[in-house]
């Protein structure tokens, strides 16, 4: 055996390629690139938000001075959020529509905190391409369908704030709030 | 394309002879653009306009790199230092407005080059690669000038920010983070003013560096010429200079009248009052546009309202958000593909009847996209739009492979030497007959 193994060794050696020569190249480039991915990390986890801003990532709002009808503009993380007071009828225009017709469906029921139905609290931000709709402020157009209009592409929604014409995908994002208390909610 | 007439470089003076043996930079700059570089004596002045690109980028660099001495990138004083520019700082008006036109201007010259390349057919093999290059440089100079319009914080400039890194968002599942990525944070704010000036910065030198390339590309083959017809011999050449130094010097001095023109009386004019608003976040403008030279493929972004559906069982399969995204980023990723895309033999558009007919309605078509882009998104607009972005899609990917295979073209002529021939011949027939009548 051992007289066969010497007579084709060199033979065997360029057949496979595995040499240690090979191994140290492998093992040095794969380190490296281990290295390499390393350092990209940092340079590309950089671009997120930073700890002071992230560390603005919560929003008092104080619902007593809004009166029914109203909606005012508050500010959650740099961005609109829209508190609106709803009132009787356009609570009722809103369960009037079935959501099966609806684009991305949805009750009101679902877009408010149980028990407090009048108080729709959404970001004041369009779900297309990112503009402050209007109809938050005050004699501001309120669109076809009575709640926000969009003027940058021309997306209305309704009195729930669902999309309900133009190109925006999804409604208007409710996001994550408490009640505080009977008047004030925190939201984030 | 070093042709083998062309003329050889040969230092006569000991100081140049000693740097040819050192450094043969002068052998290289002699080469590209001097007499060593032989070119087809028939180019017209749409060839000037990769000259005049050039020159708008160097205006660029130089009133950009002076502008970044005066203005601060934070978000609490940058409108005011853009301001301080205007105002304080001496000729700083001029300088800021140079800028702001000379983005316009350089678009403008650009376009121009573009459809000079889609008409001759500068994109054909053997030339690829130039045109390939030339798409990477539009693509960088459109991420340029995006964010260098950010920089003055006005509010155009911070809802322009807010809208463009929202296409991104329309990407499924990881869209919204990669948003919140680019920005470094849930909204425009100093974090993204910042990463946009460093970028602003440093993207137009990676510009200059690919019209390196684009040039090496271009000076293998050589120029390409009106007739498309390749070089034959020594008779269809000309050093580049002094013929066409001459040349592209006449073409640059109309360039600055224009650009002089628009600086000084017309300043604002190809820009939005609403930028000279301070950035708000909580309110938006009425009509958010952005710049002319993006209208096309902004219209195409509005042009689909409509999800893309499985019919009867309201399922979507792609919003229409995303749809309109994916067909702008199309419209300009498409022209990678269309050296392959017309398959016809003849370059130039000139003898190809069919052709120059297709092209002149592109060319409406894309000045109508133009036009509803920069319009608010309202009917007619949006319909219009949807036409015209319509067959924007159907010139590249059914007109131009169909026209190809059956499209008669008219006789080519010989050799280029052969086309200036005839025509300088024909007009002397005229005067000929002029004469005798």
């Amino acid at each position: 055996m051992a007289t066969e193994v010497q007579g084709t060794e060199a033979v065997a050696h360029e057949d496979e390629g595995v040499r240690r020569r090979d191994f140290i190249n492998i093992a040095a480039v794969s380190f490296a690139g281990v290295g390499g991915l390393a350092v990209l990390y940092p340079l590309i986890t950089q671009m997120n938000p930073s700890a002071d801003v992230l560390a603005q990532a919560t929003t008092e709002v104080d619902l007593s001075a809004i009166t029914e009808g109203q909606s005012i503009k508050a500010v959650f993380r740099s961005q609109p959020l829209f508190v609106r007071h709803l009132t009787a009828k356009e609570i009722a225009e809103a369960d009037a529509v079935d959501p099966a017709t609806l684009r991305d469906p949805q009750t009101l029921e679902q877009r408010v905190v149980d028990g407090k139905k009048q108080w729709l609290i959404t970001m004041g931000v369009c779900t297309h391409l990112g503009c402050v709709p209007l109809g938050a402020g005050e004699g501001e157009n309120k669109g076809e369908f009575g709640g926000y209009f969009c003027p940058c592409h021309g997306s209305h929604y309704d009195t729930a704030a669902r999309i309900r014409k133009g190109p925006a995908p999804k409604n208007l994002v409710v996001p994550e709030y408490t009640f505080t208390s009977d008047t004030a909610i925190l939201v984030g | 394309m070093s042709f083998p007439w062309a003329e050889h470089y040969t230092p006569k003076h000991p100081l140049m002879k000693w740097m040819d043996e050192k450094l043969p930079l002068p052998r290289f700059v002699y080469n590209a653009v001097g007499g060593g570089y032989e070119v087809p004596r028939n180019l017209n002045y749409f060839w000037n306009f990769g000259v005049l690109a050039g020159l708008a980028l160097t205006v660029q660099l130089v009133t950009g790199i002076i502008l970044a001495m005066h203005y601060a990138a934070n978000g609490a004083v940058a409108f005011d230092s853009v301001e301080h520019i205007m105002r304080d700082v001496n000729s700083g008006w001029l300088l800021r407005y140079a800028h702001a036109n000379g983005a316009s201007f350089f678009f403008i010259v650009v376009y121009i080059h573009i459809f000079r390349g889609l008409f001759f057919g500068s994109y054909k093999a053997p030339r690829e690669m130039v045109w390939l290059l030339g798409i990477v440089i539009f693509l960088l100079m459109m991420a340029t000038a995006f964010m260098g319009y950010v920089l003055p914080w006005g509010q155009m400039s911070f809802w322009g920010a807010q809208v463009i890194t929202g296409l991104f968002a329309a990407i499924p599942v990881v869209g919204e983070p990669i948003q919140t990525w680019l920005l470094g944070g849930f909204a425009p704010g100093n974090a993204a003013l910042n990463r946009f000036f460093s970028l602003h910065y440093l993207l137009p030198f990676v510009i200059a560096g690919v019209i390196i390339l684009h040039i090496w590309a271009l000076h293998i083959p050589g120029s390409s010429n009106p007739t498309g017809v390749e070089v034959k011999g020594p008779q269809d050449t000309v050093p580049f200079h002094p013929y066409y130094t001459a040349k592209d010097g006449f073409g640059v001095g109309v360039f600055f009248l224009i650009f002089a023109l628009a600086v000084f009386f017309a300043p604002n004019a190809m820009g939005h009052p609403d930028n000279y608003i301070p950035a708000n976040p909580m309110s938006t403008p009425a009509h958010i546009v952005p710049e002319w030279y993006f209208w096309p493929f902004y219209a195409i972004l509005r042009a689909f309202t409509m999800d893309l559906t499985i019919p009867f069982t309201g399922i979507v399969l792609v919003p229409a958000k995303l749809l309109g995204v994916l067909a702008m980023f199309a419209s300009i990723l498409l022209l990678f593909f269309l050296p392959w895309i017309d398959t016809s033999p003849v370059r130039s558009g000139t003898y190809r009847p069919l052709f120059k007919k297709f092209f002149i309605l592109l060319i409406v078509d894309v000045l109508i996209l133009g036009y509803c882009g920069g319009a608010p998104a309202e009917e007619p607009w949006v319909m219009i739009s949807q036409l015209a972005a319509a067959y924007y899609f159907a010139h590249f990917l059914i007109i131009l492979p169909i026209i190809a295979s059956f499209e008669r073209p008219d006789p080519l002529p010989g050799s280029i030497t052969e086309a200036v021939l005839a025509k300088s011949k024909h007009k002397t027939g005229e005067t000929v007959a002029i004469a005798a009548e």
